[in-house]
Protein backbone atom coordinates (compact mmCIF):
# COMPACT_ATOMS: atom_id res chain seq x y z
CA UNK A 1 0.00 0.00 0.00
CA UNK A 2 1.24 3.45 -0.91
CA UNK A 3 0.90 6.59 1.19
CA UNK A 4 -1.56 7.87 -1.40
CA UNK A 5 -3.79 4.81 -1.03
CA UNK A 6 -3.67 5.10 2.71
CA UNK A 7 -4.81 8.71 2.49
CA UNK A 8 -8.02 7.71 0.77
CA UNK A 9 -8.84 5.15 3.44
CA UNK A 10 -7.50 6.76 6.59
CA UNK A 11 -10.87 8.10 7.79
CA UNK A 12 -12.68 4.83 7.13
CA UNK A 13 -9.93 3.02 9.03
CA UNK A 14 -10.17 5.45 11.91
CA UNK A 15 -13.93 4.97 12.03
CA UNK A 16 -13.65 1.18 12.00
CA UNK A 17 -15.46 0.95 8.68
CA UNK A 18 -12.86 -1.12 6.80
CA UNK A 19 -12.79 -4.88 6.43
CA UNK A 20 -10.14 -6.90 8.21
CA UNK A 21 -7.84 -7.39 5.20
CA UNK A 22 -7.68 -3.68 4.44
CA UNK A 23 -7.22 -2.82 8.10
CA UNK A 24 -4.26 -5.19 8.33
CA UNK A 25 -2.67 -3.62 5.26
CA UNK A 26 -3.05 -0.19 6.78
CA UNK A 27 -1.59 -1.27 10.08
CA UNK A 28 1.38 -2.73 8.27
CA UNK A 29 1.94 0.52 6.40
CA UNK A 30 1.61 2.57 9.58
CA UNK A 31 4.34 0.49 11.23
CA UNK A 32 6.67 1.14 8.31
CA UNK A 33 5.96 4.76 7.42
CA UNK A 34 6.69 7.36 10.10
CA UNK A 35 5.03 10.19 8.22
CA UNK A 36 1.71 8.36 7.79
CA UNK A 37 1.90 7.11 11.36
CA UNK A 38 2.21 10.64 12.69
CA UNK A 39 -0.61 11.89 10.50
CA UNK A 40 -2.78 9.04 11.72
CA UNK A 41 -1.97 9.85 15.35
CA UNK A 42 -3.02 13.44 14.75
CA UNK A 43 -6.28 12.35 13.26
CA UNK A 44 -6.86 10.00 16.15
CA UNK A 45 -6.26 12.72 18.72
CA UNK A 46 -8.75 14.93 16.93
CA UNK A 47 -11.22 12.08 17.16
CA UNK A 48 -10.57 11.64 20.87
CA UNK A 49 -11.10 15.35 21.40
CA UNK A 50 -14.34 15.25 19.41
CA UNK A 51 -15.71 12.55 21.66
CA UNK A 52 -15.14 14.67 24.72
CA UNK A 53 -18.33 15.18 26.70
CA UNK A 54 -17.59 18.87 27.13
CA UNK A 55 -18.40 19.37 23.42
CA UNK A 56 -21.91 18.07 23.93
CA UNK A 57 -24.61 20.61 24.66
CA UNK A 58 -26.25 19.54 27.87
CA UNK A 59 -30.03 19.32 27.79
CA UNK A 60 -31.38 22.45 29.52
CA UNK A 61 -33.35 21.82 32.71
CA UNK A 62 -37.05 22.04 31.98
CA UNK A 63 -36.83 20.90 28.37
CA UNK A 64 -37.94 17.39 29.23
CA UNK A 65 -40.98 18.68 31.09
CA UNK A 66 -41.81 21.03 28.22
CA UNK A 67 -41.56 18.26 25.63
CA UNK A 68 -43.48 15.79 27.77
CA UNK A 69 -46.39 18.15 28.32
CA UNK A 70 -46.48 19.14 24.62
CA UNK A 71 -46.71 15.47 23.63
CA UNK A 72 -49.35 14.76 26.28
CA UNK A 73 -51.41 17.70 25.02
CA UNK A 74 -51.15 16.30 21.52
CA UNK A 75 -52.16 12.87 22.75
CA UNK A 76 -55.20 14.13 24.67
CA UNK A 77 -56.40 16.16 21.72
CA UNK A 78 -56.45 12.97 19.66
CA UNK A 79 -58.13 11.01 22.49
CA UNK A 80 -61.02 13.38 23.12
CA UNK A 81 -61.76 13.65 19.41
CA UNK A 82 -61.79 9.86 19.27
CA UNK A 83 -64.44 9.58 22.03
CA UNK A 84 -66.58 12.39 20.80
CA UNK A 85 -66.81 10.82 17.39
CA UNK A 86 -68.27 7.63 18.75
CA UNK A 87 -70.61 9.31 21.19
CA UNK A 88 -72.73 11.04 18.59
CA UNK A 89 -71.76 9.55 15.27
CA UNK A 90 -74.67 10.72 13.17
CA UNK A 91 -74.54 14.34 14.30
CA UNK A 92 -70.80 14.56 13.90
CA UNK A 93 -70.99 13.04 10.45
CA UNK A 94 -73.56 15.62 9.39
CA UNK A 95 -71.52 18.46 10.89
CA UNK A 96 -68.42 17.13 9.19
CA UNK A 97 -70.19 17.02 5.86
CA UNK A 98 -71.31 20.61 6.23
CA UNK A 99 -67.83 21.76 7.28
CA UNK A 100 -66.14 19.94 4.44
CA UNK A 101 -68.53 21.22 1.79
CA UNK A 102 -68.29 24.72 3.26
CA UNK A 103 -64.50 24.58 3.20
CA UNK A 104 -64.54 23.29 -0.33
CA UNK A 105 -66.94 25.97 -1.54
CA UNK A 106 -65.17 28.84 0.18
CA UNK A 107 -61.80 27.56 -0.98
CA UNK A 108 -63.01 27.43 -4.56
CA UNK A 109 -64.37 30.94 -4.54
CA UNK A 110 -61.23 32.28 -2.82
CA UNK A 111 -59.09 30.60 -5.46
CA UNK A 112 -61.27 32.17 -8.10
CA UNK A 113 -60.76 35.63 -6.65
CA UNK A 114 -57.03 35.09 -6.34
CA UNK A 115 -56.83 33.88 -9.95
CA UNK A 116 -58.32 37.12 -11.23
CA UNK A 117 -55.88 39.09 -9.05
CA UNK A 118 -53.04 37.02 -10.51
CA UNK A 119 -54.07 37.83 -14.07
CA UNK A 120 -54.48 41.50 -13.17
CA UNK A 121 -51.01 41.51 -11.59
CA UNK A 122 -49.53 39.90 -14.68
CA UNK A 123 -51.21 42.31 -17.11
CA UNK A 124 -50.26 45.33 -14.99
CA UNK A 125 -46.63 44.18 -14.83
CA UNK A 126 -46.41 44.13 -18.62
CA UNK A 127 -48.07 47.50 -19.23
CA UNK A 128 -44.89 49.43 -18.62
CA UNK A 129 -41.39 47.97 -18.41
CA UNK A 130 -40.84 49.74 -15.09
CA UNK A 131 -43.72 47.80 -13.53
CA UNK A 132 -42.26 44.42 -14.33
CA UNK A 133 -39.35 44.27 -11.92
CA UNK A 134 -37.90 46.01 -8.88
CA UNK A 135 -34.70 43.97 -8.90
CA UNK A 136 -33.18 43.09 -12.25
CA UNK A 137 -30.90 40.07 -12.07
CA UNK A 138 -30.42 36.62 -13.55
CA UNK A 139 -28.81 35.48 -10.34
CA UNK A 140 -31.04 33.85 -7.68
CA UNK A 141 -28.43 34.84 -5.08
CA UNK A 142 -29.15 38.48 -5.86
CA UNK A 143 -32.90 38.22 -6.22
CA UNK A 144 -33.61 36.13 -3.10
CA UNK A 145 -31.81 38.38 -0.59
CA UNK A 146 -33.48 41.40 -2.15
CA UNK A 147 -36.76 40.25 -0.56
CA UNK A 148 -35.20 40.24 2.93
CA UNK A 149 -36.87 42.82 5.11
CA UNK A 150 -39.58 43.43 2.52
CA UNK A 151 -41.52 40.23 3.19
CA UNK A 152 -42.13 38.13 6.29
CA UNK A 153 -41.00 35.02 4.42
CA UNK A 154 -38.16 34.06 2.13
CA UNK A 155 -39.37 32.87 -1.27
CA UNK A 156 -37.50 30.00 -2.96
CA UNK A 157 -35.74 31.38 -6.06
CA UNK A 158 -34.56 28.76 -8.54
CA UNK A 159 -32.09 29.07 -11.36
CA UNK A 160 -33.82 27.50 -14.37
CA UNK A 161 -31.49 28.85 -17.07
CA UNK A 162 -30.49 25.29 -17.95
CA UNK A 163 -34.16 24.44 -18.48
CA UNK A 164 -34.62 27.32 -20.90
CA UNK A 165 -36.22 29.73 -18.43
CA UNK A 166 -33.63 32.33 -17.41
CA UNK A 167 -34.52 34.43 -14.39
CA UNK A 168 -35.26 38.04 -15.26
CA UNK A 169 -35.86 39.61 -11.87
CA UNK A 170 -38.33 40.05 -9.06
CA UNK A 171 -40.68 42.55 -7.49
CA UNK A 172 -43.19 42.93 -4.68
CA UNK A 173 -46.89 42.41 -5.32
CA UNK A 174 -50.02 42.64 -3.23
CA UNK A 175 -52.28 39.64 -3.74
CA UNK A 176 -54.93 37.99 -1.57
CA UNK A 177 -54.62 40.80 0.99
CA UNK A 178 -50.92 40.35 1.63
CA UNK A 179 -47.54 41.32 0.20
CA UNK A 180 -46.19 38.49 -1.96
CA UNK A 181 -43.06 37.75 -3.95
CA UNK A 182 -43.27 37.98 -7.73
CA UNK A 183 -40.47 36.39 -9.75
CA UNK A 184 -40.17 36.97 -13.45
CA UNK A 185 -38.74 34.34 -15.78
CA UNK A 186 -38.31 34.64 -19.51
CA UNK A 187 -38.96 32.21 -22.35
CA UNK A 188 -38.09 33.65 -25.74
CA UNK A 189 -40.31 36.80 -25.94
CA UNK A 190 -42.67 35.59 -23.23
CA UNK A 191 -42.59 36.58 -19.59
CA UNK A 192 -43.71 34.24 -16.83
CA UNK A 193 -44.80 35.76 -13.55
CA UNK A 194 -44.40 33.50 -10.50
CA UNK A 195 -46.28 34.61 -7.41
CA UNK A 196 -45.25 33.02 -4.11
CA UNK A 197 -46.51 33.40 -0.56
CA UNK A 198 -46.85 31.18 2.52
CA UNK A 199 -49.74 28.74 2.22
CA UNK A 200 -52.61 28.87 4.70
CA UNK A 201 -52.69 25.08 4.92
CA UNK A 202 -49.79 22.73 5.42
CA UNK A 203 -50.90 20.14 2.88
CA UNK A 204 -49.40 20.10 -0.60
CA UNK A 205 -51.62 20.26 -3.67
CA UNK A 206 -50.81 19.16 -7.19
CA UNK A 207 -50.47 21.73 -9.99
CA UNK A 208 -53.79 22.57 -11.61
CA UNK A 209 -54.09 24.62 -14.77
CA UNK A 210 -56.72 27.06 -15.95
CA UNK A 211 -57.17 29.66 -18.66
CA UNK A 212 -58.31 33.21 -17.99
CA UNK A 213 -58.59 36.04 -20.46
CA UNK A 214 -56.32 34.14 -22.78
CA UNK A 215 -53.60 33.68 -20.15
CA UNK A 216 -52.54 30.29 -18.83
CA UNK A 217 -52.36 29.86 -15.07
CA UNK A 218 -50.95 27.01 -13.01
CA UNK A 219 -51.46 26.85 -9.28
CA UNK A 220 -50.14 24.53 -6.54
CA UNK A 221 -48.97 24.34 -2.95
CA UNK A 222 -45.65 22.81 -1.97
CA UNK A 223 -43.41 22.93 1.10
CA UNK A 224 -45.69 25.42 2.82
CA UNK A 225 -45.75 27.87 -0.07
CA UNK A 226 -48.56 28.76 -2.46
CA UNK A 227 -47.50 29.16 -6.09
CA UNK A 228 -49.34 30.83 -8.95
CA UNK A 229 -47.67 31.10 -12.32
CA UNK A 230 -49.15 33.00 -15.21
CA UNK A 231 -48.07 33.70 -18.77
CA UNK A 232 -49.19 33.97 -22.37
CA UNK A 233 -46.83 31.06 -23.02
CA UNK A 234 -48.54 27.87 -24.26
CA UNK A 235 -49.85 25.57 -21.56
CA UNK A 236 -47.52 22.64 -22.33
CA UNK A 237 -44.39 24.73 -21.83
CA UNK A 238 -45.86 26.46 -18.80
CA UNK A 239 -46.62 23.09 -17.20
CA UNK A 240 -43.07 21.98 -17.96
CA UNK A 241 -41.89 25.13 -16.21
CA UNK A 242 -44.10 24.29 -13.23
CA UNK A 243 -42.54 20.81 -13.05
CA UNK A 244 -39.04 22.33 -13.18
CA UNK A 245 -39.92 24.73 -10.37
CA UNK A 246 -41.30 21.87 -8.31
CA UNK A 247 -38.37 19.54 -8.96
CA UNK B 1 -57.20 2.73 25.18
CA UNK B 2 -55.07 2.73 22.11
CA UNK B 3 -53.96 6.34 22.55
CA UNK B 4 -52.96 5.80 26.17
CA UNK B 5 -50.72 2.87 25.34
CA UNK B 6 -49.31 4.75 22.36
CA UNK B 7 -48.30 7.59 24.68
CA UNK B 8 -46.74 5.23 27.21
CA UNK B 9 -44.82 3.38 24.54
CA UNK B 10 -43.69 6.66 22.94
CA UNK B 11 -42.46 8.01 26.24
CA UNK B 12 -40.57 4.82 26.97
CA UNK B 13 -38.80 4.49 23.60
CA UNK B 14 -38.41 8.03 22.24
CA UNK B 15 -38.12 10.33 25.25
CA UNK B 16 -34.75 8.84 26.35
CA UNK B 17 -33.18 10.32 23.20
CA UNK B 18 -33.99 13.88 24.22
CA UNK B 19 -30.33 14.62 24.95
CA UNK B 20 -29.18 13.37 21.54
CA UNK B 21 -31.91 15.35 19.76
CA UNK B 22 -31.13 18.54 21.67
CA UNK B 23 -27.36 18.27 21.15
CA UNK B 24 -27.84 17.61 17.43
CA UNK B 25 -30.32 20.49 17.01
CA UNK B 26 -28.04 22.84 18.95
CA UNK B 27 -25.11 21.99 16.68
CA UNK B 28 -27.19 22.51 13.56
CA UNK B 29 -28.87 25.74 14.70
CA UNK B 30 -25.99 27.04 16.86
CA UNK B 31 -28.37 28.51 19.38
CA UNK B 32 -30.02 27.24 22.59
CA UNK B 33 -33.53 28.67 22.43
CA UNK B 34 -34.02 27.87 18.73
CA UNK B 35 -32.79 24.34 19.44
CA UNK B 36 -35.32 23.97 22.29
CA UNK B 37 -38.18 25.11 20.05
CA UNK B 38 -37.16 22.77 17.27
CA UNK B 39 -36.76 19.84 19.69
CA UNK B 40 -40.31 20.38 20.92
CA UNK B 41 -41.53 20.45 17.32
CA UNK B 42 -39.45 17.31 16.64
CA UNK B 43 -41.20 15.43 19.44
CA UNK B 44 -44.64 16.54 18.30
CA UNK B 45 -43.89 15.34 14.78
CA UNK B 46 -42.38 12.13 16.12
CA UNK B 47 -45.50 11.46 18.17
CA UNK B 48 -47.71 11.97 15.13
CA UNK B 49 -45.56 9.62 13.03
CA UNK B 50 -45.05 7.12 15.84
CA UNK B 51 -47.69 4.80 14.38
CA UNK B 52 -45.37 4.36 11.40
CA UNK B 53 -42.36 3.47 13.51
CA UNK B 54 -41.93 -0.30 13.47
CA UNK B 55 -38.96 -1.04 15.63
CA UNK B 56 -35.46 -0.39 14.32
CA UNK B 57 -33.14 2.15 15.86
CA UNK B 58 -35.34 4.67 17.64
CA UNK B 59 -32.49 7.15 18.10
CA UNK B 60 -31.70 7.31 14.35
CA UNK B 61 -35.41 7.58 13.69
CA UNK B 62 -35.76 10.54 16.04
CA UNK B 63 -32.57 12.20 14.77
CA UNK B 64 -33.89 11.99 11.20
CA UNK B 65 -37.03 13.85 12.27
CA UNK B 66 -34.92 16.35 14.25
CA UNK B 67 -32.72 16.98 11.23
CA UNK B 68 -35.73 17.61 8.98
CA UNK B 69 -37.21 19.96 11.57
CA UNK B 70 -33.89 21.86 11.79
CA UNK B 71 -33.62 22.25 8.02
CA UNK B 72 -37.23 23.39 7.76
CA UNK B 73 -36.62 25.89 10.53
CA UNK B 74 -33.45 27.18 8.86
CA UNK B 75 -35.22 27.42 5.53
CA UNK B 76 -37.91 29.57 7.11
CA UNK B 77 -35.79 31.68 9.41
CA UNK B 78 -32.18 31.72 8.25
CA UNK B 79 -32.29 30.47 4.68
CA UNK B 80 -29.02 32.26 4.00
CA UNK B 81 -27.23 29.52 5.95
CA UNK B 82 -28.44 26.94 3.43
CA UNK B 83 -27.70 28.98 0.35
CA UNK B 84 -24.15 27.83 -0.29
CA UNK B 85 -24.15 24.05 -0.23
CA UNK B 86 -20.72 22.43 -0.26
CA UNK B 87 -19.43 20.83 -3.42
CA UNK B 88 -19.23 17.10 -2.80
CA UNK B 89 -17.30 16.59 -6.02
CA UNK B 90 -14.45 18.78 -4.80
CA UNK B 91 -11.11 17.09 -4.28
CA UNK B 92 -9.82 16.71 -0.78
CA UNK B 93 -7.00 19.19 -0.42
CA UNK B 94 -3.61 17.58 -0.80
CA UNK B 95 -1.97 16.88 2.50
CA UNK B 96 1.22 18.52 3.48
CA UNK B 97 2.24 16.12 6.14
CA UNK B 98 5.87 16.75 5.44
CA UNK B 99 5.33 20.16 6.94
CA UNK B 100 6.89 20.08 10.42
CA UNK B 101 4.52 22.60 12.03
CA UNK B 102 1.84 20.03 12.74
CA UNK B 103 -0.66 19.96 15.50
CA UNK B 104 0.57 19.07 18.89
CA UNK B 105 -1.92 16.42 19.63
CA UNK B 106 -2.25 16.59 23.32
CA UNK B 107 -2.89 20.30 23.11
CA UNK B 108 -6.24 20.29 21.38
CA UNK B 109 -8.19 22.82 23.32
CA UNK B 110 -11.88 21.97 23.58
CA UNK B 111 -13.00 25.57 23.21
CA UNK B 112 -10.92 26.06 20.08
CA UNK B 113 -12.33 22.83 18.72
CA UNK B 114 -15.89 23.90 19.56
CA UNK B 115 -15.41 27.17 17.67
CA UNK B 116 -13.81 25.44 14.70
CA UNK B 117 -16.68 22.96 14.56
CA UNK B 118 -19.29 25.71 14.74
CA UNK B 119 -17.69 27.42 11.77
CA UNK B 120 -17.90 24.34 9.55
CA UNK B 121 -20.56 24.26 6.82
CA UNK B 122 -23.69 22.50 8.04
CA UNK B 123 -23.07 19.41 5.85
CA UNK B 124 -19.74 18.84 7.61
CA UNK B 125 -21.02 19.75 11.05
CA UNK B 126 -23.86 17.24 10.94
CA UNK B 127 -21.75 14.26 9.87
CA UNK B 128 -19.15 15.06 12.54
CA UNK B 129 -21.76 15.26 15.30
CA UNK B 130 -23.50 12.07 14.15
CA UNK B 131 -20.24 10.16 13.81
CA UNK B 132 -18.18 11.38 16.76
CA UNK B 133 -20.78 12.32 19.35
CA UNK B 134 -23.53 9.84 18.53
CA UNK B 135 -21.25 7.09 17.23
CA UNK B 136 -23.43 6.31 14.22
CA UNK B 137 -22.03 4.14 11.41
CA UNK B 138 -21.44 5.44 7.88
CA UNK B 139 -24.50 3.48 6.77
CA UNK B 140 -26.71 5.03 9.43
CA UNK B 141 -25.43 8.53 8.66
CA UNK B 142 -25.98 7.98 4.94
CA UNK B 143 -29.60 6.97 5.54
CA UNK B 144 -30.17 9.85 7.94
CA UNK B 145 -28.68 12.57 5.75
CA UNK B 146 -29.89 11.03 2.48
CA UNK B 147 -26.52 10.90 0.74
CA UNK B 148 -24.44 7.91 -0.48
CA UNK B 149 -22.00 6.25 1.94
CA UNK B 150 -19.05 7.47 -0.16
CA UNK B 151 -20.23 11.03 0.34
CA UNK B 152 -20.44 10.50 4.10
CA UNK B 153 -16.85 9.28 4.07
CA UNK B 154 -15.55 12.17 1.99
CA UNK B 155 -17.47 14.73 4.05
CA UNK B 156 -15.96 13.33 7.24
CA UNK B 157 -12.49 13.37 5.74
CA UNK B 158 -12.86 16.95 4.54
CA UNK B 159 -14.42 18.07 7.81
CA UNK B 160 -11.53 16.61 9.80
CA UNK B 161 -9.00 18.15 7.46
CA UNK B 162 -10.61 21.55 7.93
CA UNK B 163 -10.72 21.19 11.69
CA UNK B 164 -7.05 20.25 11.75
CA UNK B 165 -6.15 23.20 9.58
CA UNK B 166 -8.15 25.63 11.68
CA UNK B 167 -6.74 24.31 14.93
CA UNK B 168 -3.19 24.34 13.59
CA UNK B 169 -3.69 27.89 12.32
CA UNK B 170 -4.99 29.15 15.65
CA UNK B 171 -2.24 27.45 17.63
CA UNK B 172 0.42 28.95 15.42
CA UNK B 173 -1.11 32.37 15.90
CA UNK B 174 -1.01 32.00 19.62
CA UNK B 175 2.56 30.81 19.88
Amino acid sequence: MTCQELQTMRDAYLDGELDLARSLEIEKHLRECASCARSHEELRSLQMAMKSDTLRFATPPGLERRVRSAVRGESEAGWSLFRWRWLIPSVSLAVLAIIVSGLFLSRTSTDDLVASEIVAGHVRSLMAPSHLIDVLSEDPHTVKPWFDGKLDFSPPVKDLTQRGFPLYGGRLEYIANRPVAALVYQRRKHFVNVFIWPASTASDTKPTAQVRQGYNLVHWTAAGMTYWIVSDLNLAELQQFAQDLLA
Amino acid sequence: MEDRSKLASFEATILPHLGAAYNFAHWLLRNDSDAQDVVQETYLRAFRFFGGFHGGDSRSWLLTIARNACYTWLQQNRSRELMNPIDDAAEIAATDDANPETLLLQRIDTELLRNALEELPIEFREVMVLREMEGLSYKEIAALTEVPIGTVMSRLARARKRLQQTLAGRLNQEV
